[in-house]
């Protein structure tokens, strides 16, 4: 078993190769699931733990504040001390609430931003299921969430969680059209829906850069419209924290509430490493024209500080506009996608399609 | 027939969707109740609530003696409180016909403008947070925080004063309060814009404030909404104007006058009223005249037989103090015309027909302050 950073291929077959020599094919498959959903488990919880933590010390740096420095060095510990409160916090029952569906709904949108990590490619080789069609997976995938939001907001019992709940529906089915649309932009350009695939498409250069202005276009509006998909400012009227209190989750308390609260940072999470996926070449590093010295030091970098690096950046300039900006109304929401986000959508897929069967693309 | 029309006016029609804003809500600033019927996200009616801090405060100064009143006063608009006790203070001072020394009344002008701009700040924080602008809210309080330093190592209080007494001041400003609020206005000048950079540039908050329940002339003298939200509709109120007191009369200032009546336009007086309370203490603050900072009076304070009136503007708008004496040393009624009151109930004919969210960013741009609309 040989452990190479740069690429995960041998590593994972030589365990897939261990495994069946002990046991029968079967039970070798099952250990593997197993394992992979541990491994997942785990790195759900660190990221979600991380991206807490980093986005209170953003929005410090962003509002002139220190932000959580208290508990361990730079306050790193604030999010699991966080975690054993809301642990140990009381779960309130609701009076007149729909007890299934209101237990049931955090658990909605928890496992569909847990699925959507199955199909994002770490590394080279390292990915737990590489579909042919990983992104209209992914796409489907983490628009299941929006049932439990819906659940949430339907069975509380409370006029604020019914109309945060209305409002995410409306925004997330809207919104869901300028992602898939944003999305197939790339496929168009790479000719295939298969992440890896995607991937090996810009190992001489990101779809960003090679994909003129289109893939631009694409980007922005995949930022825009992934970031009103996973319900966070400015696009939060689900939350509306001003307006409706808490929205959707306004009568959740203790672990329940803090179900939402890490699939909406494992929603962000997923978002960003797509956007590095299909926009920003994945793991892939930084290449400038070929063979030279910046090309082989960039190639140094192992793939997974490259993946991890470039989310963090694109999850950073979506806190960023989250701490700057005011919330939209509910109707400029819906305008803003009905009749700019897809108009453009449509005609920068068309002028891909033409660019791409013109064959004036590298 | 009166049940029914009660039933009628808080409640509704059947079919509305009804949800209370309040009493303990995020955005109403306070213990305020506003029973909203929707149709889907689109504001039907509002029926404002208030009274849940009601303390009497007018009842309770029937009890006191005149300086007592003054510390009762700092507990209506907690963020003009300086205004509210120069306002007592000066109609007590009128009633008794006192001439208060130069020096107190350029020191309390002075006093009211900077309270003037720490409420706007606040305000301005808060307008932000309506809209789910949260940063908004640190970059005021950074500057406000100045503001109150100034007024901590004067008085040694930071949010009430406390320190209008009838006749002057209850202590002198301290001798490095020139250099302070020299220092205040030129880091504030610099600062100022970037609220502009923050907020008010700002694309979505341009498209959520213009041409939202805009409030015209005649609207606004009819429900007598003063201060800034009136002004906005190019309702010309304000006192330090129409009526001088302290030496406003001496200062060279701009009303700021709009016309829109629109959420944009409250917003831009409050912006353009910092600017203008900067301007006021650049010409005051160079030449604070000499003197005692307390005119003499009498141990206990008698009025006249009589009625007396004074106003002055808040932060908020106008602020009237009326006070009936007999003769005794505690008044025998006393009524402020508080400005928050009037502005509130204008609410329920600005919001209806925009959306929900609208009506939080109205409430905000209205500057409402509960405790004094309950008092």
């Amino acid at each position: 078993m040989t452990f190479n950073i740069y690429d995960f291929t041998e590593l994972t077959r030589s365990i897939d190769d261990g495994l069946k020599a002990v046991m029968s094919p079967g039970w070798a498959l099952f250990t593997e699931l197993v394992l992979i959903g541990l491994v997942f488990l785990i790195l759900y919880a660190l990221i979600g733990l991380f991206l807490v933590y980093a986005e209170r010390k953003v929005c410090a740096f962003i509002q002139n504040r220190l932000g959580p420095n208290r508990v361990g060095p730079v306050g790193i510990f604030q999010t699991i001390a966080d975690l054993i409160k809301l642990l140990m916090k009381e779960l309130i029952p609701i009076k007149n609430a729909d007890k299934l569906l209101f237990n049931i709904a955090p658990f909605i949108v928890i496992i569909a931003s847990f699925m959507a990590i199955a199909a994002i490619p770490f590394a080279k080789g390292l990915h737990a299921i590489d579909f042919n069609i990983g992104i209209f997976y992914v796409i489907a995938v983490s628009s299941l969430g929006v049932v439990g939001i819906l659940l949430a907001g339907w069975s509380s019992n409370s006029k604020y969680s019914l109309i945060g709940a209305m409002r995410s529906g409306a925004q997330v089915i809207s919104y869901e059209l300028s992602v898939g649309l944003s999305l197939l932009t790339i496929v168009v350009f790479a000719g295939t829906m298969q992440l890896s695939g995607i991937i090996e498409s810009q190992a001489n250069g990101w779809w960003i850069f090679k994909g003129h202005i289109p893939a631009m276009v694409a980007f922005v509006v995949f930022l825009i419209a992934s970031t009103a998909e996973t319900n966070r400012g400015p696009f939060d009227l689900a939350e509306a924290e001003s307006e409706l209190t808490a929205g959707f989750h306004t009568e959740y308390s203790g672990i329940k509430f803090a179900f939402f609260f890490l699939a909406e940072f494992m929603n962000m999470f997923i978002v960003a490493s797509m956007a590095v996926t299909i926009f920003l070449g994945g793991w892939m590093p930084l290449h400038f024209g070929t063979g030279n010295l910046f090309n082989h030091i960039m190639d140094f970098i192992p793939p997974l500080v490259w993946f991890f690096g470039k989310t963090f950046v694109v999850i950073y300039i979506m806190m960023w506009f989250k701490w700057t900006f005011p919330r939209l109304r509910i109707d400029q929401l819906l305008t803003l996608e009905w009749k700019y986000l897809l108009p453009i959508n449509l005609f920068n897929i068309l002028f891909v399609a033409f660019l791409t069967l013109m064959g004036w693309h590298f | 027939m009166q049940e029914e029309i009660i039933k009628n006016i808080i409640l509704g029609e059947e079919e509305d969707y009804l949800i209370n804003v309040g009493p303990q809500h995020p955005s109403t600033h306070g213990v305020l109740r506003f029973e909203v019927s929707l149709q889907g996200e689109t504001i039907k009616k509002v029926v404002p609530h208030c009274g849940y801090i009601h303390r009497g405060i007018e009842k309770m100064c029937e009890r006191d003696t005149y300086p007592q009143i003054i510390h009762l006063t700092d507990r209506m608009d907690y963020l003009s409180a300086h205004m509210n006790n120069e306002a007592v203070c000066l109609c007590v001072e009128k009633a008794m016909e006192v001439e208060v020394p130069e020096r107190v009344t350029h020191v309390r002008t002075m006093l009211d403008e900077l309270t003037r701009i720490a409420s706007h700040q606040l305000w301005w924080c808060a307008m932000g947070m309506d809209m789910g602008a949260l940063t908004t809210f640190f970059y005021g309080l950074r500057d406000r925080e100045h503001i109150l330093d100034i007024f901590e190592e004067s008085f040694g209080t930071r949010l009430i004063q406390s320190v209008n007494t009838p006749g002057g001041l209850m202590q002198d400003i301290h001798p490095g309060f020139q250099k302070r609020v020299k220092e205040f206005i030129s880091y504030f000048r610099k600062k100022l814009p970037e609220y502009d950079q923050l907020l008010t540039d700002n694309v979505i908050f341009r498209e959520r404030s213009e041409g939202i329940a805009p409030l015209s002339r005649e609207d606004a003298i009819q429900y007598g909404v003063t201060g800034p939200s009136g002004r906005a509709s190019g309702f010309s109120c304000d006192v330090r104007k129409s009526e001088p007191y302290g030496i406003y009369k001496k200062l060279n200032f701009k009303e700021i006058l709009r016309t829109e009546g629109d959420t944009l336009a409250r917003y831009k007086v409050r912006i353009g009223e910092m600017y203008e309370s900067m301007n006021i203490l650049e010409q005051l603050v160079d030449n604070i005249p000499e003197g005692d900072y307390t005119a003499k009076m009498k141990a206990v304070l008698r009025l006249p037989v009589g009625e007396f009136f004074q106003r002055v503007e808040t932060s908020r708008g106008e602020l009237g103090v009326y006070i009936v004496s007999d003769g005794n040393k505690t008044p025998y009624r006393v009524k402020f015309r508080a400005p928050n009151f009037s502005n509130l109930f204008v609410i329920s004919k600005l919001a209806p027909g925009y959306k929900i969210a609208d009506l939080i960013a109205i409430s905000g741009s209205l500057d409402l302050v509960i405790p004094d609309i309950d008092r």
